[in-house]
C-alpha cells in the first residue's frame, strides 16, 4: 500500500471482522468507527480524552478512540462493546449492570463496560481500588458511580419482586443500555444526511456583520447557510411564553459568548474539515456586563430594552413580621453566600436529525420536553403545531438543560431550506458555551432563634445571574422564596429573589431551580445558630422541622405527608456514631481532621401554582399486547420503569405484559416535561388513573367486580372472579382507530392555587423531604476535602422502585458534591471537561440510602417526587462537615483546595 | 504525543498525508520532506488541542518506529524510547529510583491516556503542568534529539524553554530519554495535588529522589511542577536538605522557592501554590526516604 497518499486505504480487525477504510488524514478512530463502520455503540462525549465514553480496546488495551488517528489502528484488533456482546464475561457483567441499575441514561455505559472487561480479563476478582483505577477514565453524570463499582466487583444486588409497586426490579428498558444498541441523539441520522456547523460569537457581547453568505453557500459541498433571515416565523423562543426572548440566530448583536449567529449546512466530508475562521463574519466587541454588580450599575448596557436595570423578574414571599421577630430573637446569625455557574455536563452533547416528510417537519433529538419542543418549533417556523413532529431519541443525561430548545430549531430550518435530512451534534465546548447553566447566586440571609432553639425570623435577599436570556430564570426567582426557609416552621419570614441579566450564557433549569443554592445559605446558618445556642445541630433542626398541620412560609398547611421529621429521625443513629468516630479520630490526628455535617431539604413537586397536567393513554390490541403511551421522558432517572410499574399495578397485569410507546408527539399525548420532580407524581398519577380506567372498562364488559383478576394469554383476555371466568377473544372484538379493543386516556393535574402578592397560597400539591449526613476528612495543610461517606434519608411517600430511588439519591449526591467542592463554569475559561471538573469514580464515597415512606394523599400509591431533592441537602451537609472538622465557615462554593486553604489560613 | 505547531502552514508541492513510519530513518526522511508535518504518537495532546478543527494535512506517526520503542538498559543508565507509553513505564522492571516516574505515570490522565500517551510526547508538549517533567528532572534525564543531520543530546532542563516551547528543531524527533544510573539505594517519589481523584491537571506537584546515609539525607534532588512556566529543580533547598532527618525536615523558606513564579488560575491562586508546594516537597522527601 502507498502510505504516502493522502487517501490511503487501511485495514483493521473490527470486532473480529476485517474492515477496509479510506479515512481522512488523521481522522479520529471514534469518527471512523461511528461514521464509516456503523459502530454507533462507540459514544463521543468530548473529543478530548476527558470523558472516556468512546473507550475501545485496541489489541486488548483500553484507549480513547477520539484520541487515536484511525491510521494508527491499521492492522490491529479493535473491539467495541458490540463486539464483546458474545463474550460470556461481558454477558455476565451486563447482567450485573442491569441488576444494580449501574446504567441510568446509558451514554457512558459502553465506555464503562469496555473498560471493566479489560480489567476483569487481567484481574478476575478486583478490589474496589482496582475497579476505580481501571474505570477512572470514564465519567458518569447520572449514577454517582457506586452502583457501577458494585456491578463490576459483583456484590449482591438488592432485587426483589416482579414489578409491582414497591418492587426493586431492573429497568424495563435496560437491555439496550448495556448492549450498545441504545440510540441517542447522534445515533439516529440516516446515512448521507447533511451536517450542520454553527457559527458562534467568540465574545460575550459583540455587534456583528455577516458577509457574502450566498457566495459561501455556493462553495462545493455546501448546501445552505442559515441566519436570522431564514427564520420564517418568530426568531424567538423560550420555555416560559411571557418571557420568551432568545433568538435562534442573533440579529446584529450577540449577547453571550457562544451565541449562534449563523450555520453552515453541507456534506459530511466537506464539513469534517470545516474551519469557522473561513466563514464571512466580522465582529465588533462591545462592553459587556458579566456579573450581577456590573449589570446593576447605573450606566450598565441593557440586555433587553424592556427590562429596566437588567432585572428580569422578582419573586417574593412574606409572612408575619421578619424584622420584628429578628429583633426579639435571643440570637441571630447572618451571612452572605455565593455560588458560580454550574454546568450540567451530561455526557451526551445535544444532538439530533431532522427531515421533511411531506409538508411536515420531523425532528429526532434528545429532549426532556417533546411537546414544548413541538410548540416552540411551530412558533419559530410560523407553522401550525400539527406540522411539527418531535420524535425523542434516548437522552444521555439532561438534568434540566435539555428542557430548552438547542439543536432543534437549527435542524428544522436546515431541513426545510435544503429539503434533505440534516444532522447536528454539538461539540463539547459548544454544548458548554451555549446551553443553560445553574444560576450563580449572591444571597444575603439573616436568621434568628430564641434561647430554647425556636426559630424567630428570617430574611433572605438573593440575586441570581440569569445570563443573557430568560430560559427558566423566572422559575428560579419564584421557587427560591417559597423554599428558602427549608422544611422548617418560620412564622416571620421575608424572602426576595431577583433574576438579573448579564452577558453570560442563559441560566436555566438545573436540578433544584435555585433551591440547592438557597439551601446552602439557610442550612449553614442553621449550624451557626445551633453553635451559638449550644444545641446539637440535629436536635435544633428536629425542634423546628415542619410537621402535619404546621403552616409553611406560604401559609400552606398539609394535613398529611410532611416527612421531614421522619428523615431527621432516620439519620439520628448515623449522626451519633459519626460524631463519636470523628471525636476519636481527631484526638489522635493533628494534620488531618474529620467532621460530620447534616442538612435538611424540601422541594415542591410540579409547577409552582400553575396548571401542570400529564396525560397517559393506553390500550389493549387485538393480539393481546398492552400498549402504554408513555410520554414522560426517561432521561436516565427511570420514568419508563416507574410509570410502567404504576400503570401495571393499576391495571392488574404483570409489568412484563406491557409494551411501551415513547414520547413521539404524533402518537403519545402530552405527559409534560421531565422537570420539577413531577414525573413520578404527576404522570404517575395519570398512569394510575389510566390503568384504573382501562381495568374498569374490561371489568364492565364482563360484569365483573373490582376484585376480579385480569390475565392475558396471547389474544385471549381472561377475567376471573372466584369460580367465574370470562375469556375474551380479543381478535374477535372490534378495535378503535388505534387498533385497540380496550382503551383509556386519563389526565391528572395536581391541585394548586395561585400565590397572592405576599406569596401566600398553595404552590404545590406535595413536597418531598430529605436529610443528608456527610462525613469528611480535611487535609489541613493542603485544604483538600475527602468525603468519607454519606447517609441520605429521603421521604418518597412510597418507593415505586427502591433501586431507582437509590440511583437518584446516589447520582444527586455526586452532583451536590461536585457543586460543593469542584464545579465552576467560567465562560471562556472552563469550556471543556478537563478545566471544568465533575466528580470521577474516585471522588464518591459509599452512600447509604434510608428510604422513608410517609405516603402523600395526592401521589400515586402515596408516591412523592425525588429527582431534585437528592442534591439539595448535599452541599450544605458537606460544608457543615468541613466546619465541624476545621471550625471554618464556608460561604462560597465550590470550596476548592485553594479556597479552603485561604479560609484555614485566615482562621489563625 | 508531540506537536510542533497548532496550525501548520500548508506546504506547497509534496504531500505526505498520513505517514506511519516503521524505522527511524523513514520517520526522519518524511519529516525532512514535509516541513509542515506534525508528529503524532499517542495523540493525547494533538487531538484535544485541535478541538473541532481539521487534523493537519501531513502527519508522521512515530508510534511504530522500532528504534523508539521500549525501555532498556543503555550504557551506564536507562533509555526510555521516544514512543514508550506511560503504561510501558509502569510495567517496566526499573530500580527504586524510578518510583517517582512510575507514580507520575499512574497519575497521568486515566488508563486510556496512559495506554496511548508517551513520555516523550509529554515533554514535547511542554505544558507547565506536565506530570512527567518533575520526576525526570529529578532523575537528571537527558533527551536524545534526532534528525537527518544527526543526533544530539541535551539535559531535559535545557530542552524545555517555556510554556509550549522546546529546543526541538524543525524536522527533529525526540527519539529517547536517557536516565543515568542513580546511587545505590536511591528512593524516589512523586506527589500531585489536584481538585479531584482522577483525570486531573495538577494544581502543583513535586518529585524527589533521595539517597540516605543511615538516618540522614545524603543527597536530595527536588523538582516541582505547575509553579513556574517550566518545572524546576530547587538546588538551594536540595543542599539544605543534606544531613537532615526526614522526620525533622527544615522549614522551607521563601528563598528556597525564590525561583518559582506560580500564577493565579482556575485551579488555584499563586499564594496557594507557593504554600502547597512547600508541603508537597516535605511529603515527597519523606516518601522518597521511606523507599
Amino acid at each position: 500500500m502507498d502510505k504516502r497518499s493522502a487517501d490511503t486505504t487501511i485495514g483493521l480487525m473490527l470486532n473480529g471482522t476485517p474492515v477496509t477504510l479510506s479515512p481522512r488524514v488523521g481522522e479520529r478512530l471514534s469518527a471512523a468507527l461511528r461514521e464509516r463502520c456503523g459502530a454507533r455503540d462507540v459514544k463521543v462525549g468530548c473529543n478530548a480524552g476527558d470523558c472516556g465514553a468512546c473507550t475501545v480496546l485496541v489489541d486488548g488495551a483500553p484507549v480513547c478512540a477520539c484520541l487515536m488517528p484511525v491510521q494508527q489502528a491499521a492492522g490491529r484488533s479493535v473491539e467495541t462493546l458490540r463486539g464483546l456482546n458474545d463474550d460470556p464475561a461481558m454477558v455476565a457483567l451486563q447482567q450485573r449492570f442491569q441488576d444494580h441499575q449501574a446504567a441510568q441514561c446509558g451514554i457512558c455505559t459502553p465506555g464503562m463496560l469496555v473498560s471493566a472487561i479489560a480489567l476483569l480479563r487481567d484481574v478476575p476478582g478486583p478490589s474496589e481500588v482496582q475497579v476505580m483505577d481501571a474505570l477512572s477514565g470514564v465519567l458518569c453524570r447520572c449514577t454517582g458511580y457506586r452502583k457501577i463499582v458494585d456491578a463490576v466487583i459483583g456484590r449482591p444486588a438488592a432485587l426483589h419482586g416482579a414489578g409491582a409497586v414497591g418492587d426493586a426490579v431492573v429497568r424495563i428498558d435496560g437491555a439496550a443500555k448495556v448492549d450498545g444498541s441504545e440510540r441517542f441523539g447522534d445515533d439516529v441520522a440516516p446515512e448521507g444526511a447533511l451536517v450542520i456547523r454553527v457559527i458562534r460569537s467568540p465574545h460575550p457581547r459583540a455587534a456583528f456583520t455577516l458577509g457574502d453568505l450566498d457566495a459561501y453557500a455556493a462553495r462545493p459541498g455546501i448546501a445552505a447557510v442559515l441566519s436570522a433571515a431564514d427564520v420564517t416565523g418568530r426568531n424567538v423562543f423560550g420555555v416560559i411564553p411571557a418571557f420568551a426572548d432568545q433568538p435562534v440566530f442573533a440579529e446584529r448583536e450577540a449577547r453571550f459568548r457562544g451565541e449562534a449567529v449563523a450555520a453552515v449546512v453541507g456534506d459530511a466530508e466537506v464539513l469534517a474539515v470545516f474551519d469557522p475562521a473561513d466563514f464571512p463574519v466580522t465582529w465588533e466587541p462591545l462592553p459587556a456586563v458579566q456579573t450581577v454588580p456590573q449589570a446593576l450599575a447605573q450606566d450598565a448596557p441593557l440586555l433587553h430594552p424592556d427590562r429596566a436595570g437588567n432585572v428580569m423578574t422578582k419573586g417574593f414571599v412574606q409572612c408575619g413580621d421578619a424584622e420584628a421577630a429578628l429583633a426579639r430573637a435571643d440570637v441571630t446569625v447572618e451571612g452572605r453566600f455565593s455560588s458560580g455557574f454550574v454546568e450540567h455536563a451530561y455526557i451526551e452533547p445535544e444532538a439530533g436529525f431532522a427531515r421533511m416528510v411531506g409538508d411536515r417537519i420531523e425532528i429526532h433529538a434528545c429532549t426532556q420536553a417533546p411537546v414544548m419542543d413541538r410548540d416552540g418549533i411551530a412558533e419559530i417556523l410560523g407553522w401550525s403545531a400539527d406540522r411539527v413532529r418531535i420524535v425523542p431519541t434516548a437522552v444521555g443525561g439532561g438534568f434540566g438543560a435539555k428542557l430548552d430548545l438547542s439543536v432543534q430549531p437549527i435542524l428544522a430550518l436546515a431541513a426545510i431550506k435544503t429539503g434533505r435530512p440534516v444532522r447536528l451534534t454539538y461539540s463539547r465546548s459548544e454544548s458548554m458555551q451555549s446551553t443553560t447553566k445553574r444560576h450563580p447566586s449572591d444571597l444575603r440571609v439573616r436568621i434568628g432563634a430564641m434561647a430554647d432553639g425556636t426559630l424567630s425570623g428570617m430574611t433572605f435577599a438573593g440575586d441570581f445571574n440569569t445570563g443573557a436570556y430568560a430560559s427558566w430564570g423566572p422559575t428560579v426567582a419564584n421557587r427560591v422564596p417559597v423554599h428558602a426557609s427549608g422544611p422548617y416552621r418560620i412564622a416571620d419570614y421575608r424572602a426576595v429573589a431577583r433574576g438579573i441579566h448579564t452577558h453570560c450564557p442563559p441560566s436555566g433549569a438545573f436540578r433544584g431551580f435555585g433551591v440547592p443554592q438557597s439551601a446552602i445559605a439557610q442550612e449553614c446558618l442553621f449550624d451557626d445558630l445551633a453553635l451559638k445556642l449550644g444545641m446539637d445541630p440535629l436536635a435544633f433542626r428536629m425542634k423546628n422541622a415542619l410537621a402535619n398541620g404546621v403552616p409553611t412560609v406560604c401559609g400552606q398547611v398539609f394535613a398529611q405527608g410532611v416527612g421531614i421529621g421522619a428523615c431527621f429521625a432516620a439519620l439520628q443513629p448515623a449522626w451519633e456514631i459519626a460524631k463519636a468516630e470523628c471525636a476519636a479520630f481527631n484526638a489522635g490526628s493533628e494534620h488531618v481532621k474529620r467532621g460530620v455535617g447534616i442538612a435538611g431539604g424540601w422541594y415542591g413537586c410540579g409547577n409552582t401554582s400553575l396548571p401542570n397536567p400529564s396525560t397517559i393513554k393506553a390500550g389493549i390490541r387485538t393480539d393481546g399486547a398492552v400498549m402504554l403511551h408513555q410520554g414522560a421522558m426517561d432521561i436516565g432517572q427511570g420514568a419508563n420503569t416507574v410509570i410502567a410499574q404504576i400503570f401495571a399495578q393499576a391495571l392488574g397485569v404483570p409489568l412484563s405484559a406491557l409494551t411501551l410507546i415513547g414520547g413521539d408527539t404524533d402518537v403519545t399525548p402530552d405527559a409534560g416535561k421531565t422537570s420539577a420532580s413531577r414525573q413520578t407524581f404527576v404522570t404517575g398519577a395519570a398512569a394510575k388513573l389510566s390503568g384504573e380506567a382501562l381495568r374498569a372498562s374490561i371489568l364492565q364488559r364482563c360484569n365483573a367486580p373490582e376484585t376480579a383478576t385480569i390475565a392475558l394469554e396471547g389474544a385471549t383476555l381472561t377475567v376471573t372472579h372466584g369460580a367465574e371466568r370470562h375469556d375474551l377473544a380479543l381478535d374477535q372484538l372490534p378495535a378503535d382507530g388505534d387498533g385497540y379493543v380496550f382503551a383509556a386516556c386519563e389526565t391528572y393535574d395536581p391541585p394548586t392555587r395561585p400565590l397572592d402578592a405576599n406569596g401566600q397560597g398553595v404552590p404545590y400539591a406535595q413536597f418531598g423531604y430529605a436529610a443528608h449526613l456527610a462525613v469528611v476528612e480535611v487535609d489541613l495543610a493542603l485544604g483538600c476535602v475527602k468525603p468519607l461517606r454519606f447517609t441520605a434519608a429521603h421521604d418518597v411517600g412510597q418507593a415505586i422502585n427502591p433501586l431507582l430511588v437509590e440511583g437518584q439519591v446516589q447520582g444527586g449526591i455526586a452532583q451536590g458534591l461536585g457543586m460543593a467542592l469542584m464545579e465552576e463554569y467560567l465562560p471562556g475559561r472552563t469550556e471543556n471537561l478537563h478545566d471544568y471538573l465533575i466528580p470521577t469514580i474516585g471522588d464518591i464515597p459509599p452512600i447509604e440510602t434510608l428510604i422513608v415512606e410517609d405516603p402523600d394523599a395526592h401521589g400515586p400509591y402515596g408516591a412523592k417526587g425525588l429527582g431534585e431533592h437528592v442534591l439539595i441537602p448535599t452541599a450544605p451537609a458537606l460544608l457543615n462537615a468541613i466546619r465541624h472538622a476545621t471550625g471554618v465557615s464556608v460561604r462560597a462554593v465550590p470550596v476548592t483546595p485553594s479556597r479552603l486553604h485561604t479560609l484555614l489560613k485566615d482562621r489563625t | 504525543m508531540y506537536e510542533r505547531r497548532l496550525r501548520p502552514t500548508p506546504q506547497r508541492g509534496h504531500t505526505l498525508g498520513y505517514h506511519a513510519a516503521e524505522t527511524l530513518a523513514d520517520a526522519l526522511t518524511a519529516l525532512g520532506q514535509a516541513t509542515g508535518a506534525r508528529i503524532v504518537a499517542g495523540g493525547t495532546d494533538l487531538f484535544p488541542a485541535l478541538g473541532e478543527l481539521p487534523a493537519p494535512a501531513d502527519l508522521v506517526d512515530v508510534s511504530r518506529v522500532a528504534e523508539m520503542r521500549g525501555i532498556a538498559r543503555h550504557g551506564a543508565g536507562w533509555r526510555i524510547g521516544g514512543a514508550a507509553t506511560w503504561s510501558d513505564v509502569m510495567s517496566a522492571a526499573l530500580p527504586a529510583g524510578f518510583d517517582g516516574l512510575k507514580a507520575a505515570a499512574r497519575k497521568v490522565g486515566s488508563v486510556q491516556i496512559q495506554n496511548a500517551g508517551t513520555v516523550a510526547g509529554n515533554l514535547c508538549n511542554a505544558s507547565p503542568a506536565a506530570d512527567g517533567v518533575p520526576p525526570l528532572l529529578a532523575l537528571n534525564a537527558t533527551v536524545e534529539l534526532s534528525s537527518v543531520a544527526g543526533v544530539r543530546q541535551m539535559a531535559l532542563a535545557d530542552f524545555l524553554l517555556g510554556v509550549r516551547k522546546t529546543a526541538l528543531a524543525p524536522a527533529e524527533l525526540l527519539t529517547a530519554i536517557h536516565v543515568p544510573d542513580l546511587p545505590e539505594g536511591a528512593g524516589a517519589s512523586f506527589v500531585k495535588l489536584g481538585s479531584r481523584r482522577y483525570l486531573v491537571i495538577s494544581i502543583v506537584m513535586a518529585s524527589a529522589v533521595v539517597v540516605m546515609d543511615g538516618p540522614w539525607i545524603a543527597q536530595a534532588r527536588i523538582a516541582v511542577g505547575a509553579a513556574s512556566p517550566v518545572a524546576q529543580r530547587l538546588p538551594l533547598l536540595e543542599s539544605a536538605l543534606v544531613g537532615c532527618r526526614p522526620d525533622a525536615l527544615p522549614v522551607i523558606t521563601p528563598e528556597h522557592l525564590a525561583s518559582l513564579s506560580p500564577i493565579d488560575d482556575v485551579r488555584g491562586t499563586a499564594g496557594y501554590r507557593r504554600a502547597a508546594v512547600a508541603e508537597l516537597i516535605h511529603r515527597a522527601v519523606r516518601r522518597a526516604a521511606d523507599g
